[in-house]
């Protein structure tokens, strides 16, 4: 059920530039429209394609397993998580802003009024947004890998004796000739 | 009444979504008239802190003397925008269950209890 | 039956004419917001600063909220052991 020869490439050229544009739509969420929902469901649509030109049980499930995606997507929450509590560790209460205009990683100081925007400015808000936007793109991978395989007809173990026959007659086909299983 | 526009938008939005809801049995069709009903209620309170002749608000190449429209309510839809992304894949995982159980997605028709 | 729902929808269009679209019912803390959102926080976009700033709570919760859906749906669909 893959497409042809057009599909598949035209995919494959298409979704690192994808990537590239949501990512820039995370990073500059502080200066320009945008953020860290918005990104994270641009880089969930390069999924998407991704999905739609390869079929994923034949081709992709042995080159990107769906436990990256799920890894991708707690470790955006737990990002999330230890920047708030690094405000009560630092001086006063839950998500302080405390790398605001202080000279560290994010902290230049901003001209106010209108002026064309800084991108190390605004303290945690940057941080914030990379963690949301890495959430986000992991849930709704995880949701349409996971919708797209549907339902289960048989459980694990009948599953594993089905293998396990299948690839016992290139065994005993010698000792048993043919029309021994179905 | 020309200048309303969006409101009377929002109230035909809400009465179609209601109509889909309460007279459709096809579950799918219940599921896309409830996603409708989340748009419309995302449209009002937009379009409830719109001042006139006002600019987006940020100050990255603002043109100059404009005022800006109300910050508070866009925040506000963005998180009810997820909320209703999260509500809508779990409905249609159990109407997958549904039809997998059952063989149909006819409401009239999955009244047994145990079966 | 569709009745209701013709009453419904012409009900709330009373309100609908009522309310005047360009000039909201202004509360001082959206001023606020607006006014003193660069000298506070440093970012130029006064709805970043709201959301993850002086709301970042909400988006706490709301973060909590997408995970567990995808943890009800990877839930729904998982392989039974018998």
């Amino acid at each position: 059920m893959t497409l042809g020869l057009i599909g598949r490439n035209a995919g494959r050229l298409l979704v690192p530039l994808i990537f590239i544009f949501g990512f820039y739509i995370v990073v500059h969420g502080h200066i320009t429209p945008g953020g860290g929902f918005q990104g994270g469901a641009v880089i969930a649509t390069g999924v998407a394609l991704l999905l739609v030109s390869y079929y994923y049980r034949d081709c992709l499930e042995r080159f990107i397993p769906i436990t990256n995606f799920k890894l991708v997507e707690s470790a955006g929450l737990m990002l999330y998580i230890c920047t708030a509590l690094a405000g009560i560790v630092v001086g006063s209460g839950l998500l302080f802003n405390w790398l605001n205009a202080s000279g560290g990683l994010f902290g230049h100081p901003v001209a106010y009024g209108v002026n064309p925007g800084d991108l190390f400015t605004a303290g945690t808000i940057p941080i914030l947004n990379f963690a949301i936007g890495i959430e986000v793109f992991g849930a709704l991978s995880v949701v349409t890998l996971i919708m797209f395989a549907g339902l289960r007809e048989k459980t694990q173990q009948e599953e594993d004796a089905e293998a396990a026959e299948s690839a016992a007659p290139l065994v005993s086909k010698r000792k048993k000739g043919k029309g021994g299983r179905k | 009444m020309i200048a309303n526009l969006p409101f009377i938008a929002v109230a035909l939005l809400i009465g179609i979504s209601l109509a889909i809801i309460l007279l459709k049995k096809n579950m799918i069709k219940m599921v896309m008239g409830l996603s409708i009903l989340e748009g419309a209620v995302n449209l009002f309170l937009v379009a409830l802190g719109y001042r006139e002749n006002g600019i987006a608000p940020i100050f990255t190449s603002a043109p100059e003397g404009a005022e800006m429209v109300l910050p508070t309510v866009q925040a506000l839809t963005l998180t009810n925008i997820v909320i209703g992304v999260a509500t809508t894949a779990l409905m249609l995982a159990l109407v997958m269950v549904i039809y997998k159980k059952y063989g149909t997605v006819n409401s009239n028709k999955i009244r047994r209890l145990k079966e | 039956m569709i009745v209701l729902v013709v009453l419904a929808t012409l009900i709330l269009l009373v309100p609908a004419v009522g309310l005047n679209f360009g000039d909201p019912i202004t509360s001082s803390t959206d001023q606020y917001y607006i006014d003193h959102s660069q000298v506070e926080t440093g970012a130029n976009n006064v709805v970043a600063s709201i959301v993850f700033d002086y709301r970042g709570f909400d988006t706490l919760g709301e973060a909590t909220v997408l995970f567990i859906a995808v943890l009800g749906v990877a839930m729904v669909f998982r392989r039974l052991y018998k």
